[in-house]
Order: C-alpha cells, then sequence, then structure tokens
C-alpha cells in the first residue's frame, strides 16, 4: 500500500549513486534486501517502481531481491533462532524477552549498470 | 559495473523522525502514536480519555485520514487542540510519514502540550513501518474484528508498546473470545500491556489512564 512511496525513494536513491561521469547511465539491475516482517509486497513494489522508474536511468530495470528471514535473540536464555511464523516466545525458556535481530530491512544494497 | 550503495530506503523518514524526537524532547512533550484499523473506536477512546486527562494535562491531537475532518470535528468538542492531516493531496496515503508531523505539531502550538497524541489512519499495515517521532505506540484492536488480526498484522502487534481490547461492551453480544485475542497478541509480543476497555461505557479506563498519566508525568518531569 505505501510501495509507491517506497518506488519513489528506491529511484532516488539509485539516481544520486550514480556517479556523474557516467554519460547516458542504464540501470539494469537493482538489488534489494527486504525483510520478510517488513511490510512490503514484491508485485505491488515491482508494479510501483516500473511506473516511477519510467523515463529515468532505471527504466526497465530489474528488481533484484534478497528476502532477510525473521531471526530473533531471547535475551533470558541467550538462544536465537529463525521464526517461520508469528509467535515471538521463546521455545527454550517459554519466556518472552525476545528480540528481533533481522526481518524488517528494507534497503538497497547495490546497482549494477549496463556496459 | 556494479555500484554499491548500502542504504536505508526508509532513511530519510527516520532521520525526519529523529528531528521530531529531538523537537519533542525540547518541549516535554510525551507523544503517543496511535494505530489500528478503521473502525476500532480510535476517536471515541481518545474523546472519552481526552475528557478525563483535560485540563490537568494539555492535550493536542493531530488527526489523520485520507478525506474529511469528521474525526477533528468530533474531537474538537473535548476542548482539546486538534489538527487534521488530510493526505489524499499526498496520493491517499495509508499511513502518516514523519514528515507530516512536525508542521501540525507546531501548528498546534505544541511548545506547551503535555500530551500530543496521532491518531493514524485506519490502517493495520502501513504505519507499523513509519517511525514518527514518538515516544510510544498503541495499538487497538476491537471485540468486533477477529481474535486473530494479532496473527496476521504480526508487524503492528510487534512494534506497539500497547494494546487496547476496546468495546469490551458489546462481548455478550458476540462469538468473540476476548481471551483468545489477547493470548494472540501476547504470542507476537509477550510482554506487551494489554486494557480491555470499552470506550462507550468507560469500563476498565482506569488502567489505561494511570498508564498513559505515568508516561506524560515521567517525560514532562511533573508529579502524579
Amino acid at each position: 500500500m505505501h510501495e509507491m512511496g517506497i518506488a519513489q525513494e528506491l529511484v532516488k536513491i539509485a539516481i544520486d549513486s550514480i556517479p556523474d561521469d557516467i554519460e547516458n547511465p542504464k540501470v539494469e539491475i537493482l538489488n534489494l534486501k527486504i525483510g520478510k516482517l517488513a511490510s512490503v509486497v514484491e508485485h505491488s513494489l515491482t508494479f510501483c517502481f516500473e511506473i516511477i522508474a519510467k523515463d529515468t536511468p532505471l527504466e526497465d530495470a530489474r528488481l533484484d531481491i534478497d528476502f532477510v528471514p525473521v531471526t530473533v535473540h531471547c535475551k533470558s536464555c541467550n538462544n536465537g533462532w529463525e521464526l517461520t511464523g508469528p509467535v515471538f516466545k521463546c521455545p527454550f525458556c517459554e519466556d518472552g524477552d525476545v528480540e528481533m535481530l533481522t526481518g524488517r530491512e528494507i534497503e538497497i544494497t547495490s546497482l549494477e549498470l549496463a556496459d | 559495473m556494479e555500484i554499491n550503495i548500502q542504504k536505508k530506503v526508509l532513511e530519510a523518514n527516520e532521520t525526519q523522525a529523529d528531528i521530531n524526537r529531538q523537537f519533542f524532547k525540547k518541549h516535554n512533550t510525551f507523544v503517543l502514536n496511535m494505530m489500528s484499523s478503521p473502525g476500532s473506536g480510535k476517536t471515541e477512546t481518545l474523546c472519552r480519555t481526552l475528557g478525563k486527562l483535560m485540563p490537568g494535562i494539555r492535550v493536542g491531537v493531530i488527526v489523520g485520514d485520507i478525506c474529511t475532518t469528521n474525526d477533528a470535528d468530533r474531537l474538537e468538542v473535548t476542548g482539546a487542540r486538534v489538527t487534521q492531516i488530510n493526505t489524499d493531496k499526498f496520493g491517499g496515503d495509508c499511513h502518516l510519514a514523519a514528515n507530516l508531523i512536525l508542521d501540525s505539531a507546531q501548528r498546534l502550538g505544541c511548545g506547551d502540550l503535555d500530551l500530543l497524541i496521532v491518531e493514524n489512519i485506519g490502517n493495520l499495515v502501513c504505519p507499523a513501518e513509519f517511525d514518527i517521532g514518538e515516544d510510544a505506540r498503541v495499538v487497538v484492536l476491537s471485540v468486533t474484528e477477529g481474535e486473530d488480526k494479532p496473527l496476521k498484522y504480526p508487524l503492528m502487534f510487534r512494534v506497539a508498546d500497547v494494546a487496547i481490547l476496546n468495546k469490551i461492551d458489546l462481548l455478550p453480544y458476540l462469538d468473540f473470545d476476548a481471551g483468545l485475542a489477547v493470548d494472540n497478541m501476547k504470542k507476537v509480543h509477550p510482554r506487551l500491556p494489554v486494557f480491555e476497555i470499552s470506550a462507550k461505557t468507560e469500563e476498565g479506563f482506569e488502567p489505561w489512564l494511570e498508564w498513559l498519566k505515568i508516561n506524560v508525568f515521567e517525560k514532562t518531569g511533573t508529579g502524579l
């Protein structure tokens, strides 16, 4: 639902990252890292990105998304594990003092320019 | 050629949220971000809450909606300072972002407010992603929704600091299992404080008001 705003930021950050001395740059791939608990729907983001990227160096670029699993750490018993569902209770000590380590990322890692 | 970037996409929002946080810290204003699905009773809960807090606590409200000033009109009756943000001119956004908050807070004359409540746009998904510089987040779930909402929208219940289960006056007429709803909230966020209330009858209001007052007084540095 807010993928349009995210697509706008993607294009802005990507364009700002291209060195000025490259003439007529054309981005082929934009590499992203998105956490599985981030509220981003892939096909909505791709759809919005295509609209925003039109007439920019990112037109026709592909979004290559690396989905990051939700990993957590129990502060009480010091165990860590990967979540497969929305239950955050520690399965080892049954405590609830569980912090999230990964899974909320919405990041651009790199872009790949055509030769 | 690959160009390394390594940048958070919502960094601009996070930077603005930090600016907002500094502003509110300077003015000793406790900021509460109130979120829920549409129709959970946020506005009625606020109307009743403001009635109990004022005039001892100076309260302002920023109300977010895609369209209409209906909620702001209802809240203004309480005597609180209220300003409405309509996001239709921003493309009908489904959430309030940090850049919309500071201007509204200044318009309210935030300098002498003890408590600023941001009634976010009704939506259990997007508002959870956007830090607005708040001190705490409250999520409201009502008993006319499903008990499994916390499991369906885990991020919202995970980022909340406190939850309200509203409309409990309707429980005798519904099949809703309040215990199961609270259990589901605790599965997602085991230490989440949950207040079971009815905004209509004000049942269960005292613990909620107490939590709010303690947080306001901690921020403003005044006594209970």
